[in-house]
């Protein structure tokens, strides 16, 4: 089957003040596909996921230069609206990060931002989206504790729920699992097999089984270089690049 | 174990930690010691006012030395209105400042106003009410009054507030004064516990697409509320105790008005200014009285501050 690029990333440049931290980059994201970022620290595989949503706008000093093209648009560009690609574009961290809410208004909040909903149709999104994270049944009876009060694993699913609940296309996940034991780590893994039929997931991971488990398309990054990309059984199995081999072999990294 | 040159360096140790540990709680009990100490003080100082005039010294607005009858309503009022009028400019200003400084302000302005707030913080007080006099007051009484009169004396309910002669000092004044000194304590508070938000949480918000104000507005002032709240109190409590800048520009009258334009007193520009020549026990102890009424408003205000806490933590969702 054919399959159709969500993400282009055409000659993309980011800098840390002075400090060039990708260098040339280029690649193309499938359509509701799993594609894994690995590369050792500082390779650049978070700073390559954080200009997706232009997360690094927030900071001073940080600048991309390139084209990132979304469903055909730049979302480099100045004019882009920020927070309206935030909302398409939806991102879950390293450590989970409950809001100071309840659960229930930990998935509601990000929904009203954007839409006017009434209550009962709220509560079916809400709904929607526990199920969607496969926390609904261990939540359904204490919506109204806060969010904090759950465990890790849960609380990253409730911030996987939060995410999918106001209906992004792109969701990426910047090494979802590195504070959450393998138990949970291993459900988290499930959820992304689930959420692909419908979302474009970019996940970064130090974790290369992990790559291996949940991810369609792998690329291997070096020193802000994009050294290789392609499908994941491909690169586990015979890379391309001498590189790639000894970074996926533990030679190196 | 038993026969060694060890037992010796042992024994010092744990006499040392014994020591120590009796020492840090003998500090910790001198604090119920003076609070105890201070209650009671007042307490005796206070009974012979409170015994000639009972309960009606509270709600009496008469403060007459040569006749000997005192009532602390003038002063209660004031220091309450004062204080309110205070916070309710500085909060809004100081979280604006708070949030311009973490959110929004460029890099290089970000320690040069953190720098001129910490400034304003310790400038003394007696500065403010000397400034609040010569220069505040009559600029107050030459602009800002007169269109205070026009414009607002004729609201509904409320105008009587805001009619009287733009004589520059009064109640109104001195509110304006706490605010300005109140604003650099709330708004580096504010600013402190702020940037300990964990970037990752906004960045959370920022990421469904929240705009700033929501992210502050919906995340940051809830994850940061005991240390708001904290700084609103020492906002608060610097309002309520603040002595000379508010002496210097409320009027210092006995007199009690609705008009916010009109002189007034506060609890404690009224200790301040009659210590010295409060002659006679029922003088001295109405004014010792009057002490022990800010000490109880402050308690109050606290024991609220925990309660406003309570009532918020329960809007996040109950704790499993």
């Amino acid at each position: 089957m054919a399959e159709s690029n969500k993400i282009s990333v055409r000659n993309l440049n980011f800098y840390y003040g002075k400090f060039h931290a990708l260098k040339n980059v280029n690649l193309d994201i499938a359509d509701k596909r799993v594609t894994a970022f690995i590369g050792p620290s500082g390779c650049g595989k978070s700073t390559l996921l954080r200009t997706f949503n232009r997360m690094y706008q927030l900071y001073p000093n940080l600048r991309a230069e390139g084209e990132i093209i979304l469903d055909g648009e730049n979302i480099l560009d100045p004019k882009m609206d920020l927070n309206l690609l935030r909302a398409r574009v939806g991102m879950v961290f390293q450590k989970p990060t409950p809001f100071p809410m309840s659960i229930y208004d930990n998935i509601a909040f990000g929904i009203k931002l954007y839409e006017r909903v009434g209550k009962s149709e709220l509560n079916d999104r809400v709904e929607w989206a526990l199920q969607k994270a496969a926390l609904w049944n261990e939540v359904k009876d204490k919506l109204d504790q806060a969010g904090t009060s759950l465990s890790g694993g849960q609380q990253q699913r409730l911030c996987i729920a939060r995410g999918i609940a106001v209906r992004p296309e792109v969701l990426l996940l910047d090494e979802p699992c590195s504070a959450l034991d393998p138990i949970s780590t291993a459900r988290i893994e499930e959820l992304i097999h689930e959420l692909k039929n419908d979302y474009t997931i970019v996940i970064v991971t130090h974790n290369m089984q992990q790559a291996a488990r949940v991810s369609d398309y792998t690329a291997y990054m070096y020193l802000g270089e994009l050294i290789e990309i392609g499908d994941t059984d491909t690169m586990f199995t015979k890379p391309q690049r001498r590189e790639t081999e000894d970074y996926i072999t533990g030679k190196f990294g | 174990m038993s026969d060694t040159p060890q037992t010796q360096p042992r024994n010092l140790q744990a006499i040392m930690d014994l020591v120590f540990r009796n020492t840090t709680k003998l500090f910790a009990f001198l604090v119920f010691g003076v609070l105890f100490g201070i209650l009671i003080t007042l307490l005796l100082a206070s009974l012979p006012a409170l015994k000639t005039f009972g309960f009606h010294f509270f709600t009496n607005d008469a403060w007459n030395p040569v006749t000997v009858e005192f009532g602390a309503m003038v002063p209660i009022y004031g220091t309450l209105v004062t204080s309110v009028i205070a916070m309710l400019i500085g909060i809004p200003v100081s979280f604006g400042i708070a949030l311009f400084i973490t959110e929004l302000t460029p890099a290089w302005l970000k320690r040069p106003l953190g720098i001129a707030i910490e400034l304003l913080a310790g400038i003394p007080s007696i500065i403010y009410g000397m400034w609040g006099l010569f220069v505040f007051a009559p600029w107050f009484a030459d602009n800002l009054e007169p269109w205070i009169n026009d414009h607002m004396g004729n609201w509904p309910l409320v105008g009587q507030f805001f009619q009287g002669p733009p004589m520059g000092i009064g109640m109104l004044t001195a509110s304006f004064i706490l605010a300005i000194m109140v604003i650099p304590f709330i708004s580096s508070v504010m600013r402190d516990v702020f940037e300990v938000v964990p970037p990752m949480l906004k960045e959370s918000a920022y990421g469904l697409g929240a705009t700033t104000w929501e992210v502050v507005w919906n995340v940051v002032l809830p994850y940061t509320k005991v240390g708001v709240v904290g700084g609103v109190m020492l906002g608060l409590g610097r309002a309520l105790g603040e002595t000379m800048a508010v002496t210097f520009v409320i009027g210092n009258a006995h007199e009690f008005s609705t008009s916010l334009l009109m002189p007034g007193n506060t609890i404690s520009s009224a200790l301040a200014n009659e210590f010295t020549e409060a002659v006679g026990d029922i003088y001295s102890s109405s004014l010792i009285t009057l002490g022990m009424m800010l000490f109880v408003i402050t308690f109050i205000v606290l024991a609220l501050a925990k309660l406003l806490l309570i009532k918020l933590a329960s809007k996040e969702g109950k704790q499993a």
